[in-house]
């Protein structure tokens, strides 16, 4: 009996054959030939975009390896990749964020890269800034080869401070508060010497690792935050909103920083690299000749600032290591690294293509130059993020006049203890890291 | 008892789903609150420690949990009356006889509801800017001084509950004038000829009329208003101080951004609780009006 239920069945059982064949085909189609090998590698925001560029090159002067690079944006790629490897789904060449890597080495999820760089003529570690190569080792091993770098340090505009009298930028704190008074003095009730936005933590955190004492001590099982050298930052960073230098903003209302800078709202700036090209494009052209970059002030010469950047990892699950760190050796070529500067203006963590144009030249860049010398990892605890949050809310409180100084220093201490419990009890029970 | 076996089958598909995309992961989620779930026990599972009522206990022992509740009650205590009051209000101008262009505002009215909230969040942050924002500006010409409303910690809450009202209370707005229009238009009638005015038509025809309606309402505006999380997401990001972090918001925090799933899982069942108890109550409250 030809009943319509079994008509439908069968029909649908083509259909099912029908894509079965085409997913098949297409399987076919996409498996690579015989002895190449097909990387994966996932790279986040606007590297992902442009490290596409340079792989033609590297897949020529490799036979045999392929490149399959995925995108990431970069709100989605932690999630992403903690997902990935619950999920056994790891990639076998990674980009990630260096203050990320403690987080990857306590999953276990990367390989150690020594063994690698030792036998490398590529990959020096000497070329490296020593700081950057710093954040890549946790518990004396390699976990990361440096792909780029970023850290804070000062935008400010020449002339405002040039009509406050000063013709060169702070070098000292005690510097930086005299230019802030005078350049605060002239721009009036409306106007401020300095934006520090209260919703972001690397200010104040650059200021804390230019003191001595770090910020976790004992291997980083307790905070370290009330020390004479946190205190005193915290106290430089809150006197800056109490002498008025700096609106109390939580950078909500500063709702576009270039025409706030190029309108003089304020005058310095705390930021990365990528804010060069920003302000070369979005400044107004009657500021263009008149803001410059400069290296952060310490307490009493300049200082350090944050060790940022991005790595290049090899996940420990990947069954391509070899050819995954031939990519890695490409990339941080000094004439490679050099193209990706050209392409996307971020600065090369090794000294070597700073050598020639573009970088040599960069007046904008040099400051940066001269920051890198200088420049520390932070607490390499998985936990770091999540502490330096929290750093960032107790700084906000006493900004507002909740807690006076030395109350924070102790909160945060109270709050870095606990958030690092964990870690306490995985090291007691032998766990390396 | 055959017929009786034959009906399970047919639900047992749609029971298989609900099991195991809904009772399953809930009973999952309850396991792990009693755990420290965390990025070590992602790693190997022998670094999970079982913690009892730990995770609870140390909630209640935490102040930015009880702010963030503080918070949500605070945002559930002034939304919800102000977005029904707006709904009831909408409907009832649009269900007048007096209204011209009626399909126009109610398509005006509902459009805040279907527009995506992340695109207008960033049109609201213009509107409340403190020194270029058009709500101050108006305030401004009446003589009030600018308001910093995402800067200011007692200003960032209320200027979250004007957003979440505008943007949410076309919906209820279509559910009341649809009650509106099922009351008999021959209550009126009556009423009229009985002399009653206008206030006393809509307190004693529509009101009571409407009270199944409104209770809906209610349920669903303080279920919906207790998960605060979208707004304060894409326009204050928790701050200024910490007053605009909700109790999602907190569960948000701990288990995507800082992946502590056992707390997180905590503070999920104390939400659920906490809803679940409201709606109870408000149930137990309309039976006794009932009475």
């Amino acid at each position: 009996m030809n009943c319509p239920g079994t008509r439908a069945r069968s029909r649908a059982a083509v259909l099912f054959f029908a894509f079965a064949a085409i997913s098949l085909a297409s399987s076919c189609a996409r498996s690579p030939p015989a002895g190449e090998t097909v990387l994966k590698f996932w790279a986040m925001g606007r590297e992902g975009e442009v490290v596409v560029q340079l792989l033609p090159e590297f897949e020529r002067t490799h036979p045999g390896i392929r490149v399959d690079v995925q995108q990431l944006p970069w709100t989605a790629a932690h999630e992403k990749l903690l997902t990935a490897f619950a999920g056994d789904a790891t990639p076998d060449i990674c980009q990630l964020g260096n203050t990320w890597i403690p987080e990857f080495v306590a999953l276990g999820a990367i390989a150690q890269l020594d063994r690698y760089v030792a036998d490398s003529p590529v990959v020096d570690p000497a070329d490296y800034f020593s700081g950057i190569w710093q954040t890549n080792i946790v518990g004396g091993a390699l976990y990361g080869v440096p792909w780029y770098v970023d850290t804070r340090l000062l935008f400010y505009r020449r002339d405002l401070l040039g009509q406050a009298g000063y013709a060169s930028p702070p070098t000292s704190w005690p510097e930086w508060t005299r230019t802030m008074v005078a350049v605060k003095q002239r721009a009036g009730p409306d106007r401020y010497a300095i934006l520090l936005p209260l919703n972001e933590f690397e200010p104040l955190l650059a200021l804390a690792l230019q003191q001595d004492e770090p910020l976790l001590r004992d291997d980083g099982r307790w905070g370290n935050f009330d020390s004479p050298g946190f205190r005193r930052a915290l106290q430089f960073y809150v006197d800056a909103f109490r002498a008025g230098f700096a609106p109390a903003s939580t950078g909500i209302d500063v709702s576009n920083v270039w025409n706030e800078f190029g309108r003089g709202y304020f005058a310095f700036y705390i930021s990365g690299p990528w804010n060069i090209a920003e302000f070369k494009r979005r400044l107004p052209a009657s500021v263009q000749g008149e803001w410059a970059t400069a290296p952060l002030p310490g307490p009493n010469a300049p200082g350090a600032s944050i060790a940022g950047g991005s790595s290049l990892v090899l996940f420990r699950a990947s069954r391509s290591k070899a050819a995954a760190w031939q990519l890695i050796e490409y990339l941080a070529r000094p004439d490679v690294q050099r193209r990706f500067h050209e392409l996307t203006g971020d600065l090369p963590p090794r000294r070597e293509p700073w050598r020639d144009p573009p970088l040599a030249d960069d007046v904008y860049a040099r400051a940066f130059r001269d920051q890198l010398e200088r420049v520390k990892p932070t607490p390499q605890v998985a936990e770091w993020e999540r502490i330096a949050n929290q750093m960032r809310l107790v700084a906000e409180r006493v900004v507002s006049g909740q807690l006076s100084v030395d109350e924070a220093a102790k909160e945060l201490d109270a709050r870095a203890n606990d958030i690092l419990e964990k870690r306490r009890w995985m090291l007691a029970r032998g766990e390396p890291h | 008892m055959r017929f009786d076996r034959a009906a399970w089958w047919f639900v047992a598909p749609a029971l298989l789903v609900i099991a195991v995309f809904f009772f399953l992961p809930i009973v999952a989620a309850l396991l792990i609150s009693l755990t420290d779930f965390d990025i070590y026990a992602l790693a190997d599972l022998a670094n999970l420690r079982f913690v009892g009522f730990g995770n609870y206990l140390k909630l209640l022992q935490t102040p930015s949990f009880w702010q963030a509740l503080g918070n949500t009650l605070y945002f559930v205590a002034a939304g919800v009356p102000l977005s029904i009051g707006a709904s009831l209000g909408a409907a009832l101008l649009l269900h007048s006889r007096l209204t011209r262009f009626k399909p126009f505002f109610r398509t005006a009215l509902f459009a805040p509801v279907v527009t995506t909230l992340v695109a207008v969040a960033v049109i609201w942050r213009y509107l409340l800017n403190t020194r270029y924002g058009l709500l101050n500006y108006a305030l401004g010409g009446l003589g009030i001084d600018p308001i910093d409303w995402l800067g200011d910690p007692h200003w960032a809450m209320p200027a979250i509950i004007l957003f979440a009202v505008w943007k949410n209370f076309g919906y209820n707005m279509i559910i009341f004038l649809a009650g509106l229009q099922s009351i008999p238009e021959e209550l009126y009638e009556a009423a009229r000829i009985d002399g009653a005015s206008v206030w006393r038509q809509f307190a004693s025809v529509t009101l009571p009329m409407l009270s199944p309606v409104v209770m809906l309402v209610g349920i669903l505006t303080i279920a919906g208003y207790f998960q605060l999380f979208a707004e304060p997401y894409v326009m204050t990001q928790g701050g200024p101080l910490q007053s605009t972090v909700s109790v999602l918001y907190f569960m948000y925090e701990e288990g995507f951004k800082w992946w502590n799933l056992g707390s997180a899982s905590a503070v999920a069942f104390v939400l659920f609780l906490l809803i679940f108890a409201v709606t109870a109550l408000q149930l137990r409250g309309k039976r006794w009006i009932g009475e």
